[in-house]
């Protein structure tokens, strides 16, 4: 079985490398929380280019069912073409389509699934995927059909933790929380995006980045993508490194509510 | 293998379950942990605990069991501060403390750090005996030993004892025994479906499509309906400061359960103070500057909302029946009346109670008996709830 050991172009912590290695091995799926922005969705992406398999992104929205996930049943368009004529209708497999879960279980090989943010779904949703998750199978009622998983996909879940997921869910998962990169996997991070920086504005970014992070009056933190916007903003326009801490130049980029950037502006000495 | 652990993690509080274990020693059996301890600790974390606030719980656990740590000898906040240093100037290397370094176990090095924690009363850097940075001494921080214990500082070599030793997740611990999720599965009770709300025809009518087919002789004519769409309005209004500070976890608990409940068709949370006068507040501070006339709300709110008041129903009689400052001649001359106001207008009303009845004082007492004939009442448990929802739908 082939190891994750990060990408060229994302930098994993050992921790999160051992717990999609974990989850890989013991074919669970591994679920993700995190603040926003500490790349939950990238590492799919990350993980799928460094074992060279493809990626299939299921995004769950507030409206999204499980069943979406399985297979939908095209009963309108079986209809007309019943009134309609043209090609027979008896074959109901050719109204059958396969939803993000069923593309993965069927994929000639070995897929990663990332089924993202899915505390935005109801309630019960988790709970409606638990046995396909498991046994990596479901059955379609209409052709009689049970989809299996030739190879079982690799599944990555991400949550937002707006909704507590139910507990015989979290139960099959392997769970693994990220943390907010601290300076040092922060530098490595930037300088994964800029080659060539200049070393005292990195610095004077990151300083004044962490500063800004922990005043507690801030409501909505920058993250990391934040603060890769904000340092191609002071390079593009030349900042001066040496004013970063004291003038703070286009905050805009950094902090997004406009009463961030008042309480910032008050409280910055 | 460490079956004690898994009694010892249930036993602090940890919801663990066989399926988590036998997974962890399927996860041992296949050689996950990396034949490392770090790697058994990260191993451990990733399938037993399933939430970043019982990290701090499960870090405890791990400590007591497999290193007999009490978790009540923590560093002092001041010895960390000293050691906040990372940009001053290193101190000399000595190799021949180096060498004598080297020559320490690792349980020796433990032994010393166990005793200077005891000694230190003051800052010491550059040095090769006490806790400190950029020195020679086997404990510290940004140090020149060879071997030694890290203490502070951001972690670069991440050994499990003292991973687990920072305790990073410590803010994450939410100690509240009553469970968010519980509230909103009581919550989901509060429903009721219907088919008349104005929504655009998107659900595939099988009945109607059916029957126009078949009196256009087969000719098919497919039929919508609109979906069917919770149709409960719901008000709540919260008892805010006071003698509710005490309530205060449990109460955001179920604020939070209502506001993430987004079956609601409309949802209204007004906060008030003690009882309700003529105003009704928008946040729980109780701001004149942000609120709205309590009058508003009663012409303005039509009579199939459903009202649920959280409060604990304890105040002094003149509170709820002597007349306040600036009441209208023929208005609401008092608290009472204008929960009478409100039980006339609404008739599905609860009242939920985070405390119990007073058994001491008629004075207290008095406030919560009169409440409680006028709104049915129910404590603000997830049983509580439960009853309490059903009884709003159906009356």
């Amino acid at each position: 079985m082939d190891k994750f050991k990060g990408s060229q172009d994302y930098v994993v912590s050992e921790e999160l490398m051992r717990a999609v290695n974990i989850a890989m091995v013991l074919q669970k799926p591994l679920l993700l929380k995190g603040e926003p922005g500490t790349g939950k969705t990238m590492l799919a992406e990350a993980i799928a280019a460094a074992l060279k398999k493809e990626l299939m992104i299921w995004n769950i929205k507030s409206t999204t069912k499980a069943q979406d996930g399985l297979y939908v049943y095209d009963v309108v368009r079986r209809l007309y073409d019943s009134q309609f004529g043209g090609d027979s209708v008896d074959n109901i497999e050719k109204y059958v389509k396969l939803g993000k879960l069923g593309d993965a279980f069927t994929h000639r090989e070995q897929a990663i699934l990332l089924i993202d943010e899915i505390d935005k779904a109801d309630l019960e949703f988790p709970n409606d995927l638990l046995w396909e998750l498991d046994r990596m199978e479901f059955y379609i009622p209409e052709t009689g059909r049970t989809v299996k998983a030739g190879q079982r996909p690799v599944v990555i879940i991400t949550s937002n933790a707006e909704k507590e997921l139910p507990d015989a869910f979290l139960r099959r998962c392997v769970f693994h929380y990220i943390e907010f990169p601290d300076k040092e996997l922060m530098t490595q991070i930037i300088r994964v995006h800029f080659s060539n920086l200049d070393e005292s504005l990195l610095t004077q970014a990151l300083n004044a980045f962490y500063r800004i992070r922990q005043l507690p009056q801030i409501r909505k933190k920058p993250s990391t993508s934040e603060i890769i916007d904000w340092i191609q903003a002071l390079i593009h326009e030349g900042a001066d490194p040496g004013q970063i801490i004291s003038e703070l130049p286009y905050l805009g980029v950094l902090l997004k509510k406009n009463e961030d950037i008042d309480t910032l502006r008050r409280n910055w000495r | 293998m460490f079956k004690e652990f898994l009694y010892l993690l249930r036993k602090s509080g940890l919801n663990v379950s066989l399926t988590e274990w036998v997974s962890l020693m399927e996860a041992l059996d296949k050689g996950l942990h990396d034949s490392g301890f770090t790697g058994f600790y990260h191993l451990c974390r990733c399938l037993l605990v399933k939430s970043e606030a019982d990290f701090d719980c499960f870090d405890r656990c791990f400590l007591d069991y497999f290193k007999g740590i009490p978790s009540q000898q923590e560093l002092s906040q001041e010895l960390l501060e000293w050691l906040e240093k990372p940009n001053s100037p290193m101190g000399e290397f000595d190799e021949q403390q180096a060498e004598l370094n080297a020559q320490l176990s690792q349980a020796e090095v433990e032994a010393l750090f166990e005793e200077r924690k005891y000694e230190q009363r003051e800052q010491h850097n550059c040095g090769n005996y006490w806790i400190g940075t950029h020195g020679m001494s086997v404990f510290g921080n940004v140090g020149m030993s060879p071997n030694g214990i890290r203490v502070g500082g951001q972690s670069e070599y991440k050994r499990a004892f003292r991973v687990a030793g920072e305790r990073r997740f410590r803010d994450f611990r939410e100690d509240s025994t009553l469970d968010i999720r519980q509230f909103q599965s009581a919550l989901r009770r509060l429903r009721q479906f219907s088919g008349l709300v104005d929504l655009p025809r998107t659900q595939f009518d099988v009945e109607r499509t059916i029957q126009d087919t078949a009196q256009q002789g087969g000719m098919l004519k497919i039929r919508y309906k609109r979906p069917r769409e919770n149709t409960v309005k719901l008000l709540l209004l919260m008892d805010s400061g006071g003698s509710m500070e005490y309530y205060s976890t449990l109460c955001s608990a179920l604020f939070q359960a209502v506001s993430k409940s987004r079956h609601f068709r409309e949802l209204k949370i007004y906060y008030f103070h003690n009882c309700i006068y003529t105003r009704l507040y928008n946040e729980p501070m109780i701001d004149p500057k942000s609120s709205v006339p309590s009058d508003w709300v009663l012409s303005n709110l039509s009579e199939d909302w459903k009202v649920v008041f959280v409060g604990d129903a304890q105040m002094s009689p003149r509170e709820l029946e002597g007349s306040y400052q600036g009441h209208g001649e023929d208005g609401p001359r008092c608290g009472l009346d204008w929960l009478h106001l409100f039980h006339r207008k609404y008739p599905h009303t609860i009242w939920l109670n985070p405390g119990d009845r007073p058994d001491w004082g008629e004075e207290w007492s008095h406030s919560y008996d009169t409440i409680a004939s006028l709104f049915p009442m129910f404590p603000l448990t997830v049983e509580g709830l439960e009853k309490g929802m059903k009884k709003l739908l159906t009356r």
